[in-house]
């Protein structure tokens, strides 16, 4: 956006180098005085002729590491590389001759930042497999673990990595130190834990949960703990808020891309969340069962990631923003007004407006979580009524294929089991939104890029991270470590 | 130290799935306190500012599985004054571990049209590298245990983290017995976590590593005398603990003794 915000970049990337962060006060104002994508004049201005190589090196969290190498020459960008690393964990590889029970348990810890995602997407291609059904009660908790788990995914990344982005602090931290930024902090931090102790209200714990299974539920979850949260819910209504009109203040880049695909569930009657068919702006229709015929995955060496294409076409584009642009007319009217209120409007094609998607998306979380609570307790007068309703049925291994789709807080997410007669897997198929989403993050550099040029190469990298880390991919927390590397001819 | 007098605090990350760096950041009420207390001064998943050891109490979350890696941990050890495992990757190769059962390129194989380009070893925890100073087990790791860590670092005083069996805290609560019904590892399983999954129904999958002092072998034997399989055994003990030295050799004692048969 500005070099105000290289500045800060760049003292991240050099740690011990002497540079100082601005004042934030400062840095604000420029912030808001600067044009948006125009090329600026003076100390970033780079030689025409050079040829420059810029090298970002970041540190995977989830999906392993993820560098990106631009080559510029003669002011034209040359090429542009983005490699993601899988970090060497091999799930699909070794779930192969485990027993289908433990599969949604290990699945689970592919990702710790939304661990029940994994599990109830597991859950529904086993279930499919194996022939189980599941009641009316176990598909509302199961919603209700999958809005908590939104819920909390969501608040962190607008809270603890995007905001101090783009207020340009180096974390959360340093934010709440600033006493004009602390009251946000505190009510973010309240919603964080808030849609935690949800999910550990449903799932037991917050990372990990261990009550959901083939079938149904292991415990039905306490009414007293659930009217306390009842109560939480229903006092967190400022708290939401405050975020999502800090969010309005951000000053956002913009990229639009007109051939973008948006691919995101659409469910009749609800804003999809475990269920739903795939659908996509350009016209795509699948189920799970026919997922395969319309995704691929190419892997193309020296990249470590495998890439997602539309079979025919080419890459896609998955998450809040995905979701919000197909599923408009499903949300809540409360979310509907909250974005006209702001001053937003979707459709939108920005990649970077992927941050309001995500805070409308709280405040539906907020709703969708005080809706489904209170349904839920509304069983509880009878709960040995709703243990019976959840209780896991004795189920049998037999052999059989099943395939889900679900929308995590990233996007869509698939996982596909082939099972032999006792019931152990032979073969796991999974993908997750961010592998979904890296072949795209390519073409959004490819077509960000070249309005960069003439910045600093300190700037064209931070510019990069950041519409990097708007998709929030699994790795965007580690995106911070940072390296950038200078090649001039 | 800084000149503030706070400790410095480093979080590195390996091989892993970010949960148990996720729970220093779930203990949302004393965060902010917490920051105050210690200097962060290296947290990537929390913050851009990266500043240069040395350091006091480094924690380590995810096992070891590149020779990237390995480097890494290595001067993890040589930055930090305390070095703490953080969380079951760490301690005993948690679920990363579950891979080295197969050779390493059929794992590859299963995921990758061309595998020649990974570069990965078996998964190991911290300890098969360097020293470690103290464990945080679980499979997250429980917040409770961090702050009992780090008060007990500012304070000088060692922490309390139990390392006896689960079924005591199990039976301390007074939860209906799973084991008759269930493959249940809470005899060898470490407490500390309030016997969280028998208390909502669910057999101990074995998340927080072995107990001290267990008879892993003498457990694995039992539970092949109630009719379990063997690579039902191995599987369940290996779960989240593979790498875990007690492991191999109950599993090892089991082989032999089929054999004898
Ligand atoms: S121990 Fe479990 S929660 Fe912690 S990093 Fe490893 S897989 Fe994730
Ligand atoms: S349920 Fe498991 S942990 Fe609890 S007492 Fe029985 S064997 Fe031990």
């Amino acid at each position: 956006m500005n070099e105000a915000q290289s500045e800060a970049g760049l003292a991240s990337t050099a740690p011990g180098s002497g540079s100082q962060p601005q004042q934030p006060q400062q840095r604000q104002e420029r912030l808001q005085s600067q044009p948006q994508l125009q090329p600026e004049q003076g100390q970033h201005q780079q030689p025409a002729q050079a040829q420059r190589l810029v090298q970002v090196e970041y540190m995977a969290r989830v999906e392993g590491e993820a560098s990106l190498h631009v080559k510029i020459e003669d002011s034209r960008l040359q090429e542009l590389v983005l490699d993601v690393f899988e970090a060497p964990r091999f799930f699909q590889g070794f779930l192969v001759g485990r027993a289908y029970t433990d599969v949604p348990e290990l699945v689970s810890r592919i990702c710790g930042i939304c661990p029940a995602s994994h599990q109830l997407t597991a859950l529904a291609a086993l279930e499919t497999a194996l022939g189980v059904e599941v009641s009316e009660e176990v598909r509302l908790l199961r919603r209700l673990l999958a809005v908590a788990q939104i819920f909390q995914s969501h608040v962190l990344h607008v809270c603890l990595l995007a905001l101090p982005d783009y207020l340009h602090y180096p974390s959360v931290l340093e934010m709440a130190q600033r006493a004009e930024l602390r009251p946000a902090v505190e009510r973010a931090l309240r919603l964080k834990k808030l849609a935690n102790d949800l999910t550990a209200w449903v799932g037991g714990r917050a990372v990990h949960p261990v009550t959901a299974v083939i079938g149904g539920f292991t415990s039905v979850p306490d009414r007293q703990e659930g009217e306390a949260l009842r109560e939480r819910l229903a006092a967190a209504e400022e708290d939401v808020w405050v975020l999502l009109r800090l969010v309005a203040t951000l000053c956002l880049p913009q990229l639009v891309r007109d051939e973008v695909e948006f691919v995101a569930l659409v469910h009749e009657q609800e804003y999809p969340v475990n269920e739903g068919e795939l659908r996509s702006s350009r016209g795509l229709v699948a189920r799970p069962a026919t997922y395969r015929a319309v995704i691929e995955e190419r892997h193309v060496p020296p990249s470590h990631a495998l890439h997602s294409y539309v079979r025919g076409r080419d890459t896609l584009f998955v998450g809040p923003l995905a979701r919000m642009n197909l599923n408009w007319h499903h949300l809540p009217a409360e979310v509907r007004q909250a974005a006209e209120e702001m001053g937003w409007e979707f459709p939108d094609g920005n990649t970077f407006a992927s941050i309001r998607a995500r805070a409308l998306e709280i405040l539906f979380a907020w709703l969708e979580s005080r809706r489904l609570l209170d349904e839920v307790l509304s069983w509880l007068n009878s709960p040995s009524q709703v243990e019976r309703k959840v209780r896991p049925p004795r189920v049998a291994g037999r052999a059989g294929e099943g395939a889900a789709l679900t929308e995590a807080p990233r996007g869509l997410l698939y996982h596909c089991y082939r099972l032999d007669r006792q019931g152990r897997v032979e073969s796991a198929d999974i993908v997750s939104p961010t592998a979904h989403n890296v072949a795209n993050m390519q073409r959004d550099l490819e077509a960000y890029v070249p309005a960069l040029l003439d910045r600093s190469d300190e700037e064209i990298a931070l510019q990069c991270e950041m519409l990097v880390r708007s998709y929030d991919p699994c790795f965007s927390c580690s995106a911070h470590f940072l390296k950038v590397q200078i090649d001039r001819k | 130290m800084q000149e503030s007098g706070r400790p410095r605090l480093a979080v590195y990350k390996l091989s892993s799935c970010a949960g148990c760096q996720l729970q220093i950041l779930n203990v949302e009420d004393l965060l902010l306190d917490i920051a105050a207390a210690v200097e962060i001064a290296y947290f990537p998943m929390a913050s851009r500012q990266m500043d240069p050891g040395p350091y006091d109490i480094g924690f380590v979350e995810g096992a070891v599985t590149s020779p990237e890696e390995i480097q890494r941990v290595k001067q993890a050890r040589q930055q930090c004054r305390l070095l703490v495992a953080l969380g079951s990757c760490a301690a005993f190769g948690g679920v990363p571990a579950n891979k080295n059962r197969f050779a390493q390129r059929v794992v590859e194989q299963q995921v990758y049209q061309h595998p020649e380009v990974l570069n990965s070893v078996e998964a190991r925890p911290v300890e098969h590298y360097v020293r470690l100073d103290a464990t945080l087990r679980g499979c997250p790791i429980h917040p409770e245990e961090f702050l009992e860590l780090v008060k007990g670092a500012l304070i000088g005083a060692t922490p309390r983290l139990p390392n006896y069996s689960l079924c005591l805290e199990c039976r301390l609560r007074e939860n209906a017995c799973l084991f008759a019904q269930e493959l249940c590892l809470g005899p060898i399983t470490a407490a500390g976590c309030g016997a969280l999954c028998p208390r909502l129904g669910r057999s101990c999958q074995g998340c927080r590593g072995p107990a001290e002092g267990v008879n892993l072998a003498g457990f694995a034997r039992l539970l092949q005398e109630k009719g379990y399989e063997r690579a039902i055994i191995q599987n369940q003990l290996g779960k989240y603990a593979a790498a875990a030295p007690g492991v191999a050799l109950a599993m090892a004692a089991l082989r032999w003794e089929e054999e004898r048969r």
